[in-house]
């Protein structure tokens, strides 16, 4: 080949050795990506879930990789699988109602059977659960993983069906009534005027997302140019705005910067949703305040096939909402040993959020395993839970923290904690759910 | 997060981007295997196809930007702490790189531009 110049930019033999590293790469990724390797226990027996959710769901899905020949029952009435988290978004007016509808079916793993109806009685000392339709369920093993309810009879004068009509919000309720809370705050947003949050004095799920949709509402108003003709309140049911002080405190200057007036010590007790004026019980007495605009967030407490039973605290600050009598740190019950609670129904001092769960189930599975092989497991939750906590459009703060309020950034010197990132959002919008769904798998 | 598990991060970058995983790797490797190839075959860098690309990728690292904020339903002033900063920019080479390497590629290809 004449006329070439004798400096090539690549000759073959340079050529040969990036292939060759190039081979060698692909080689070695199915190397890396190797999953469990540990061969699954042979065992026969019977583990029944109560409750096919989050933690129900990736509870089912890990046993069956660690188990071979055991018998997997998922008990769940519902249909339908909500992604929680994305209610906020949903609210937001960033994505559709359908974003956080699935089933629970397209969720099942093989080999496990869903029983769909609700469990209506917990039978610990005779090792049984019995469903709405009276059947007995024995079992081996029992994890409970039944989830929460919204109590909105607490609020006197509240209607859900009304939510998204005259002001009325309430993003918790579920898909639809997000959307529906989407309409009546962008409405509020148009016209300004005064826009109500707080948050239930029970144990609840996400501590954050009461702050969140404070935070969204200012934005709205900001990007219509009708910040200055709204009044925003933020109603803490104690004295502070978060569960964990430095993120507190960091909530308290960011309300402060954006003009959302602070109230402690005050819960909303009572709603007319027809002269648009809530109730909040606070230590002077009984106050009323007028609204165009209110996020309502129900108390929370266990099931009451749960608080039926003997499963919660007996005494503490977990007795009176039923929430299950278990240790933080393996997430094994206290009294009955072969029974695990994981997820919003857990009496433990954190965590009800979705990465809690993604924690929670494989320490609980493991010690379950454990118990089967004969070889107890050392696992321990300690306490993580994850906030992606927006504070503006675009924006979100990563706080992630465990039971001691300790922070436990997931990527230290990276993503700061405290600090609005666009970085965050990102994690928020676009990697939660597919973390989720993997979770939901038993692989996350 | 305790441990970071490759497998795991595997699954739900697959998770995140669904069929478009594949899309971009299959860019990717076009990109770099066409760039690759061009490059073996005329043992040399063409100045003017080389610029012409430039010109290219330049269109492709703003069509970057703009691809993961709708994605990401982010807005252009979104940005607040360096590693947002850190994260644009890194957005913005890769479109470039990518664009640059693939453009330079595909002409070398169809013979456009000859090596001068």
């Amino acid at each position: 080949m004449s006329g070439k110049q004798n400096n090539p930019v690549l000759d073959r033999r340079a050529v040969m050795r990036l292939g060759l590293a190039g081979g060698a790469a692909a080689v070695a990724m199915p190397a890396m990506a190797g999953a469990d390797t540990v061969p699954p226990i042979a065992s026969k027996a019977r583990i029944v879930i109560a409750g096919a959710g989050a933690a129900g769901l990736a509870a089912a899905n890990r046993l069956v990789k660690r188990l071979a020949g055991a018998s997997i029952t998922l008990i769940d009435a519902r249909k339908a699988h909500y992604y929680q988290p994305g209610f906020t978004l949903i609210a937001a007016g960033l994505r559709p109602a359908s974003y956080s509808v699935s089933t629970t079916r397209e969720w099942l793993p093989d080999g496990v059977e869903l029983i769909e109806e609700a469990v209506t009685e917990f039978d610990p000392a005779g090792n049984r659960v019995v469903t709405a339709s009276g059947k007995s369920v024995d079992y081996d093993y029992l994890i409970v993983a039944t989830g929460m309810v919204l109590d909105y009879a607490a609020i006197e004068g509240m209607d859900v069906a009304r939510i998204g009509t005259n002001g009325l919000g309430s993003v918790y309720a579920g898909p639809e009534a997000a959307e529906a809370t989407w309409r009546a705050m962008s409405a509020f947003a148009e016209k300004g005027g005064v826009g109500l949050f707080s948050r239930p004095a029970t144990e609840m799920k996400c501590a954050g997302a009461p702050l969140k949709y404070t935070f969204l509402t200012d934005d709205s108003l900001r990007r219509r140019g009708m910040r200055d003709r709204a009044k925003l309140i933020y109603s803490a049911h104690n004295k502070a705005l978060f569960s964990v002080p430095i993120v507190s405190e960091k909530v308290r200057m960011l309300f402060r910067d954006r003009g959302v007036e602070m109230r402690y010590d005050s819960v909303l007790t009572g709603i007319d949703p027809d002269r648009r004026i809530a109730r909040y019980q606070t230590p002077r007495g009984v106050v009323e305040e007028g609204y165009d605009f209110i996020n309502v967030i129900p108390p929370m407490r266990a099931p009451q096939s749960v608080r039926n039973s003997p499963l919660p605290w007996q005494e503490g600050p977990f007795a009176a909402d039923g929430w299950m009598e278990v240790d933080k740190a393996t997430l094994r019950h206290k009294r009955f040993p072969n029974i695990f609670g994981v997820g919003d129904v857990a009496g433990v001092p954190k965590g009800k959020t979705a990465a809690s769960v993604k924690w929670q189930v494989p320490v609980a599975v493991d010690h379950l395993v454990g118990d089967i092989a004969g070889k107890p497991s050392r696992a321990v939750y300690g306490g993580y839970t994850s906030c992606p906590l927006i504070t503006r459009y675009g924006r979100a703060m990563l706080v992630e923290f465990d039971y001691d309020n300790n922070l436990m950034p997931s990527f230290p010197g990276v993503i700061a904690p405290l600090e609005e990132l666009w970085a965050t959002w990102v994690l928020k919008t676009v990697a939660l759910k597919p973390t989720y769904l993997t979770m939901l798998r038993g692989i996350a | 997060m305790q441990e970071l598990d490759l497998s795991v991060l595997f699954a739900v970058a697959l998770e995140v981007l669904g069929a478009a995983f594949w899309i971009l790797l299959l860019l990717a490797l076009a990109a770099v295997g066409t760039f690759a190839y061009t490059l073996w075959r005329e043992r040399t860098l063409s100045a003017r196809r080389l610029v012409l690309s430039e010109g290219l990728g330049l269109i492709g690292s703003l069509l970057a930007l703009w691809i993961v904020a709708r994605f990401t339903l982010s807005g252009f002033t979104d940005a607040g702490g360096p590693i947002d900063w850190i994260l644009v920019g890194a957005i913005w080479f890769a479109g470039l790189l990518g664009t640059t390497m693939l453009s330079y590629g595909v002409l070398g290809l169809l013979g456009r531009v000859k090596a001068r």
